[in-house]
């Protein structure tokens, strides 16, 4: 988990370098982060052209609007999924998509937003154990942890969502 | 036994079967360990519930991972960006191929799984052929890369490398390069490389992939600094300026990724084409010194080729034979694919078999295509 300390978290570090106007900043921000973008513009919009041109929109808005993001306020990743999504279905609107249609590709895309939004090491572990279909000695041999830790991953990760999407059920 | 014994022992159960609860709910459990927690769970109502809400949420994740963005996106979605606000502090020109084709490794890396990660590539160079697996490869491009770092300020991956920053010379223009010193080109990189890959033996590839990152994005950021790229690079059996530096270390990126492509079975898309172009004009300019370790130089203006190259990289160049003199007469043309030609340079194609439109002096042609795989190293 990235928190404030003394020595400032990758989100703070990168969000200085692009209010500095660092091309290498924005190049490391997409190596990181588009897999997330894309991937759940993708699932929203199901189209791969309307995909690509919001990846482009969104990274440009924190290229040119650095100030929006204030990393007192959450993860990077977290912000970025959300401003993805909200542009994502917002695009939807505009297609007059009809609400029930809206709400299952939110709903569809809203596990996946949670599980982009975890930290990286339960991220990486719950891709390999379920989208890959390793068993969790395996996760745990890739990742290079013991196994008592990919199996506490998991664990975590899954309640994490659990809690999540509870919470989102409620607000509905 | 004692009651108290019986008590702490069943707990003990009970919570190595609850840290399973997780890994059990993705169905990443052995059948074995699924079926005692299976019998665990009847007896057991508060690791029951939690099983229960556990599954409903892993029942929630999509099967599918989402598709990876196409390689293409990177470059739209940063010239879209830079269009909007151009940069303070952009990254330099000669820089950009390296910072371009790192990037493209690191996104095929991102998709291999474990059994791909033990696949052994095979790396040709004109002195033989390395066999390595990926994560040893990047130790590779890790310890050469490393010959950057310390005159950027940065520290050397190798261990036991006695740290001398090397003397800043002024921007050299036209041919950069000289004759290499005495030994072989190969020694000095693959000692640097078997030390460090001794270091890095028994870490995760993942631990192996992420040092190379590290070292490549904070060398980057460094050209960015220093927009001249005048400083000199000591990769030991030569000295290049910064900037083409980064240009030979761009293109060893993406001949060794696409050896690990081939590896396992990924395509691997080449160069953009003024990538391509900075690497075909650096290996033009280094060609003449292979030549010249190929025999004793010439007195006066000697023979010159002149090097076509079609394709994306589309160019012309003139190429001294005797020396490093192109004012003497033109003997020969060479029309080459600019993609082809790099691969050549790379030892990666048989001179003696490469489509070539060739005009003039057969010899003096066959002279500049067995001179080009020499260029080639680990």
């Amino acid at each position: 988990m990235e928190t404030a300390g003394p020595v400032p978290s990758w989100d703070e570090q990168i969000h200085w370098r692009l209010a500095q106007g660092e091309e290498t900043a924005l190049a490391e921000l997409y190596d990181r982060l588009a897999p997330l973008v894309h991937g759940l513009a993708g699932r929203i919009l199901t189209d791969q052209t309307a995909a690509e041109q919001l990846t482009r929109e969104v990274f440009g808005q924190l290229w040119e609007h650095p100030e929006s993001f204030d990393p007192r306020q959450g993860s990077l990743r977290a912000w970025l999924g959300s401003l993805t999504r909200r542009r994502a279905l917002d695009r939807l609107r505009l297609d007059h998509t009809d609400d029930r249609e809206l709400r299952r590709r939110a709903g569809a895309a809203r596990a996946q937003y949670v599980v982009d939004s975890l930290p990286d090491p339960l991220r990486e572990t719950i891709a390999l154990a379920w989208f890959d279909g390793r068993s969790y000695q395996e996760t745990a041999r890739q990742l290079g942890i013991t196994d008592q830790a990919a199996k506490q991953r998991l664990r975590l990760a899954l309640q994490l969502l659990a809690t999540e999407l509870a919470d989102e059920e409620d607000e509905s | 036994m004692t009651r108290q014994d019986d008590d702490r022992a069943a707990e003990l159960r009970h919570e190595a079967y609850r840290s399973l609860l997780g890994a059990w709910a993705l169905d990443a459990c052995p059948r074995r360990e699924a079926a005692e927690l299976a019998q665990h769970l009847a007896l057991c109502p508060d690791c029951a519930e939690e099983a229960t809400r556990l599954r409903n949420a892993a029942g929630r994740l999509s099967p599918d991972e989402p598709l990876d963005p196409a390689g293409s996106l990177r470059q739209q979605v940063l010239d879209w960006c830079l269009a909007r606000r151009p940069p303070q502090l952009p990254v330099p020109a000669w820089a950009a191929p390296y910072a371009t084709e790192t990037a493209k490794l690191d996104a095929l890396l991102r998709d291999l799984g474990p059994e791909e990660w033990q696949e052994v590539a095979e790396l040709p160079w004109y002195g033989g052929v390395q066999r390595w697996r990926p994560a040893e490869v990047l130790g590779h491009l890790t310890a050469v890369d490393g010959y950057l770092a310390p005159g950027l300020g940065l520290p050397d991956p190798v261990p036991g490398t006695a740290v001398t920053a090397p003397a800043r010379v002024p921007a050299q223009h036209g041919p950069t390069s000289r004759p290499p010193v005495q030994g072989s080109p190969a020694a000095g990189v693959l000692e640097r490389t078997s030390r460090l890959l001794a270091v890095q033996a028994g870490l995760a590839p993942g631990t192996v992939r992420a040092q190379w990152r590290r070292q490549g994005h904070a060398l980057v950021r460094s050209a960015a600094l220093r927009p001249q790229g005048g400083a000199t690079v000591d990769f030991g059996f030569a000295r290049l300026p910064l900037r083409d530096a980064f240009v030979d270390r761009a293109f060893e990126c993406w001949v060794h990724g696409d050896d690990i492509a081939r590896a396992v079975d990924y395509p691997y898309p080449p160069p953009l084409p003024r990538h391509l172009r900075l690497m075909v004009d650096l290996a033009v300019r280094m060609l003449p010194v292979a030549l010249a370790a190929t025999r004793p130089p010439v007195a006066g203006p000697g023979r010159v080729l002149r090097l076509v190259i079609e394709g994306p990289a589309a160019g012309e160049w003139l190429i001294p034979l005797d020396g490093f003199d192109t004012g003497g007469p033109q003997v020969a043309e060479l029309v080459l694919d600019g993609l082809e030609f790099c691969n050549l340079v790379a030892a990666h194609r048989d001179p003696d078999r490469i489509p070539a439109g060739e005009h003039g002096d057969r010899a003096a042609i066959r002279e500049v295509l067995r001179a080009a795989p020499l260029l080639s190293r680990p």
